[in-house]
């Protein structure tokens, strides 16, 4: 077995001069307020346990509470990569702990990992639960009794921004295929990456995401036996089950001839594209198929900017955008998501300051570090709310959410909407709710 | 003397003085995160502390006086000579927390700066009113203002308008027995007594600690505009230097890269730049819009007649912030091609550049060296960079005896060790070098009249006795 410590990216370690320009660019620095928090500070950690002056678990909440955003790979003009340093570090230390952990807690844990996400009949069965407690009372009744208080602040601050899931019928009706709409031959046949979250908690998203692209002239299809992305797992230090999902993705999406393979969640885009990083090991054959599945790779925006989807009806608001991490730095798709907004005629397009920053939900590091999170979420609001803006546009399911948390924290309910840039585009291309 | 570790009783006395014990770091993760800066060697400090106030910074320091122990002020620790390494461990004082005051007084043309500012914060406040704080280290967007007091830091503008030091009016300083001391004041004239706001200036935080500082700001110039002539041979771009400042001109920006420059920015940020020059220089110049065209136009002329193989003059202020970026990405970029990065800052009086282009090249042919160059070519103040690897020990023995040699080209030719980073601990054993007389030892009669005891930043400018230079770690 490879020693714990090999698993330790030291050769991107030492790429790093140590100059801090990266330092301004890092959230956690930024809230936090230690060099510890820092991603040169970060980076020294890993190096020094590489070279056994710490140990593995000295790495563990320097690790654990950094977002995962890479806004300091984009910062670096050494080019240092963040993101294999962090991943590497992950993993190392998810291994030094099942090394440790109980038996009991890593049944659990598999579970959640393995079974739940990658299991779109789960993910099914969870939103039929959660749209039968919003639709029958449920909701109310557990509010009055103050059931929801009942859960730690963590989990009872989410159950407020849940988003409306679709009805059981409605969701089992989706078609497989959307014809391309107004062209007599599609622009591009495409397939939907639907993301397992997206798809139970979003689904009224991404019916219209396939919508919208049938709209701009493309054929979309979407394959019932897609799978998880595995970022999640990938986070967490669980390469292993990362690259099992890959395989099984580059696999199902073999299974047919398209352009392109458009996802619309900023966090599933960027692991999809780094598939062939992630399969490296797995030997030329894995790789280059992994290539193939990365080249077609697409955010929607590229495509419907690229297809000039008609966006005709207006929309009365000041808007601003707050990016996903992941799109920005790891796909670096940054300007088709603007110049679509632009175009929606009556809109007020509002930059914030310091756009790229995070938001702080970061996967799975707002549940899990609560405390941390909002405080990166506060310096957000505050940005978000000097541009005045009544909506917000993100890119991920994950932002969405957390900034509906923040608007929700601020009380800013009444005023300030937030909604996924493909629900907008939607509304400006004419597509009903 | 052997120095006073941190047990138990110190840090009890601590905890009295900084109440919330969030900013008292002494874990060990929290210790190695403060053990380097931009340069080399790993010292870890015994505890770290992140003061607010100068109250806060002259008790800490009072306690450290009495009872002996090392205070190192820290800003980014983006120094690349060793500034604020901990060398014989002690308190690491984190000053970039003091962030909270940067207060312009336009009408006196003044800015009021706690130290942890960013340089780069005071540019754009600054600018908000129509005025301007010229010095402009290429590390404004993450170094602390009072790093750059304590290094005397400077940046392209240095041709035109000076450096730190040109810039401060009076300074709040914590000596190094903790008391808290006023230097100068807010006038631009000012010749009561000793001038203590030079002294501390370029101290490298050997003399107290800066607390706050009066910055003098200046108006704004109308605009600006910007040249890039190329060259196939970087001595022809030291003539043209000469002949541009020979000329009437004076440029605010006279910069240079050579190829290994211009390819590591291009890989890193795609630029424009021509990847084929053996060196290119970027010349600014600024002041009312006519001035500036009739003046890039003669830069032009002249270039050209010194051998520029091309002169282009930027369109738009965007193509201009292009052109300027890159040569802020510079310095990190280099490091891809290899990973180790010894930067030199030495400086040779301007009419000697193209002279030490050759001895460079001289150098880095001897020693089979990956030395690039790139620099305020306008002022001599030239930063000869060399990439290597520090797991080949023999290449970093090789490094080690270029390093030895650039420095005594400069002296040779008039120079300086150090144009802006400072000695801190990787040239103190080459002071000698530069200063053959009691130079040194007037230094130290200063050092020891403030610091009695040694606690303030020991370790730094001054050599130990038969203290060698040695890369490692
Ligand atoms: C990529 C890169 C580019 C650079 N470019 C330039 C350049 O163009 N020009 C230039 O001059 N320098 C440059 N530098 C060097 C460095 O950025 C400067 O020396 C800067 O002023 C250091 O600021 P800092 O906040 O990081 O201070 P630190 O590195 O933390 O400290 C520097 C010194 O100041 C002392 N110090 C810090 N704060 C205080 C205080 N409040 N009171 C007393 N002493 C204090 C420390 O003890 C130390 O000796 C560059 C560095 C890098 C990494
Ligand atoms: S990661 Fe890059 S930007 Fe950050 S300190 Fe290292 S080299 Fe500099
Ligand atoms: S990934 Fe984000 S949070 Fe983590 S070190 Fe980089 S900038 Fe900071």
């Amino acid at each position: 077995m490879r020693k714990l410590i090999d698993l330790l990216p030291y050769e991107e370690t030492i790429q790093c001069v140590q100059c801090g320009y990266c330092l301004p660019a890092c959230p956690t620095y930024l809230t936090m307020g230690t060099e510890t928090h820092s991603p040169r500070g970060r980076i020294n950690l890993v190096k020094m346990a590489a070279e056994g002056h710490l140990s593995i678990s000295d790495l563990e909440n320097p690790i654990e509470l950094c977002l995962g955003c890479r806004a300091c790979e984009t910062a670096c003009p050494s080019g240092v990569q963040y993101g294999k340093i962090l991943e590497g570090a992950k993993e190392a230390i998810y291994k030094n702990k099942s090394e440790n952990i109980s038996n009991i807690k890593k049944t659990a844990q598999d579970a959640l990992f393995m079974k739940l996400f990658p299991n779109s009949q789960k993910w099914t069965t969870i939103a039929d639960l959660l749209w039968l407690y919003q639709t029958s009372g449920l909701q109310k009744v557990a509010h009055k009794g103050n059931l929801t208080k009942v859960l730690p602040e963590n989990l009872s601050v989410f159950e407020g921004v849940m988003p409306n899931v679709t009805s059981p019928l409605a969701r089992r009706k989706r078609p497989t295929l959307f014809p391309a709409v107004n062209s007599e031959k599609p622009i591009y046949k495409v397939a939907f990456f639907t993301g397992c979250i997206m798809d139970a908690l979003f689904e009224k998203i991404n019916r219209l995401s396939m919508e919208l692209l049938s709209r701009a002239g493309c054929e979309v299809h979407v394959i019932q036996e897609q799978t998880c992305c595995g970022a999640l797992h990938a986070h967490a230090g669980r390469k292993d089950d990362s690259v099992t999902l890959a395989k099984k993705n580059i696999e199902v999406f073999e299974s047919i001839e398209v352009d392109f393979i458009v996802n619309n969640a900023g966090g599933c885009g960027a692991l999809l594209i780094e598939y062939d990083h992630l399969l490296a090991e797995q030997g030329d054959e894995w790789t280059n198929r992994a290539k193939a599945f990365v080249k077609k790779t697409k955010d929607i925006s590229q495509i419907l900017f690229d297809c000039k989807v008609s966006l005709n009806q207006p929309v009365n608001a000041t808007v601003t955008y707050q990016r996903s991490c992941h799109m920005t730095n790891v796909q670096k798709v940054t300007e088709e998501p603007v110049a679509l907004l632009k175009q929606i005629p009556g809109i007020v397009y509002k930059e914030m300051e310091n756009p790229h920053m995070c938001c702080g939900s970061a996967g799975i590091y707002n549940v899990v570090n609560y405390k941390e999170s909002m405080e990166v979420l506060d310096e957000k609001m505050i940005m978000a709310k000097k541009t005045d803006a009544t909506i917000v546009v993100t890119t991920n399911p994950g932002c969405l959410l957390q900034m509906k948390l923040g608007v929700q924290r601020e009380g800013l309910n009444e005023k300030v909407r937030v909604v996924h840039l493909v629900e907008l585009l939607a509304a400006a291309a004419g597509l009903g709710e | 003397m052997e120095y006073r570790k941190i047990d138990g009783e110190i840090l009890g006395k601590l905890k009295e003085l900084i109440s919330d014990s969030k900013r008292l770091l002494t874990n060990r993760q929290d210790l190695a995160s403060y053990s380097y800066d931009a340069s080399f060697g790993i010292y870890y400090p015994e505890i770290v502390i992140q003061p607010n106030t100068t109250q806060e910074v002259s008790s800490v320091v009072k306690l450290a006086n009495q009872y002996h122990i090392p205070v190192y002020p820290r800003g980014q620790a983006t120094s690349l000579s060793g500034g604020p390494l901990p060398v014989e461990g002690g308190i690491v004082l984190d000053l970039s927390k003091m962030d909270k005051t940067l207060d312009i007084i336009p009408e006196d043309l003044v800015a009021i700066v706690t130290p942890g500012v960013l340089t780069e914060n005071i540019h754009k406040e600054a600018e908000k009113v129509g005025l301007m704080y010229p010095p402009d280290p290429s590390s404004s967007a993450v170094s602390t203002i009072g790093g750059n007091l304590a290094e005397n830091s400077g940046g392209p503008r240095g041709l035109k308008y000076g450096v730190t030091k040109d810039y401060v009016l009076g300074l709040e300083v914590v000596t190094p027995k903790g008391e808290i001391i006023q230097t100068g004041g807010r006038t631009v004239k000012n010749v009561t007594g000793y001038d203590l706001t030079k002294l501390i200036i370029g101290s490298e935080g050997t003399l107290g600690i800066i607390t706050k500082a009066i910055l003098q700001l200046i108006p704004k110039p109308v605009t600006t505009g910007t040249a890039m002539a190329v060259f196939d041979e970087i001595i022809a771009s030291g003539e043209a230097i000469s002949k541009v400042l020979t000329s009437g001109i004076c440029p605010s920006k006279m910069e240079i890269m050579d190829q290994a420059c211009i390819q590591a920015v291009e890989d890193y940020q795609p630029s424009g730049l021509p990847v084929n020059a053996d060196a290119i220089v970027l010349i600014e110049v600024d002041g009312h819009p006519s001035a500036v065209k009739a003046e890039l136009a003669q830069i032009k002329e002249i270039c050209k007649q010194v051998g520029a193989i091309d002169v282009q003059v930027a369109r738009s202020k965007s193509d201009e912030a292009v052109l300027w970026k890159a040569r802020k990405l510079v310095s990190p970029a280099i490091t891809r091609i290899k990973p180790t990065k010894i930067s030199e800052d030495a400086t040779v009086p301007r009419s000697k550049i193209p002279e030490m282009f050759k001895r460079l090249k001289i150098i880095r042919e001897k020693y089979d060296l990956d030395l690039v160059v790139f620099g305020h070519a306008g002022d001599g103040n030239l930063h000869p960079n060399i990439v290597a690897d520090k797991r080949d020990k023999e290449e970093m023995k090789r490094v080690e005896q270029a390093v030895a040699e650039i420095f005594e080209a400069a002296i040779d030719l008039g120079g300086t060790l150090s144009g802006e980073h400072g000695i801190g601990t990787m040239k103190a054993p080459f002071m000698s070098m530069e200063f053959k007389g009691v130079e040194l030892e007037m230094m130290k009669l200063i050092k020891d009249s403030w610091d009695p005891k040694n606690i303030m930043n020991p370790g730094k400018i001054f050599p130990y006795p038969g203290q060698r230079f040695v890369l490692e770690g």
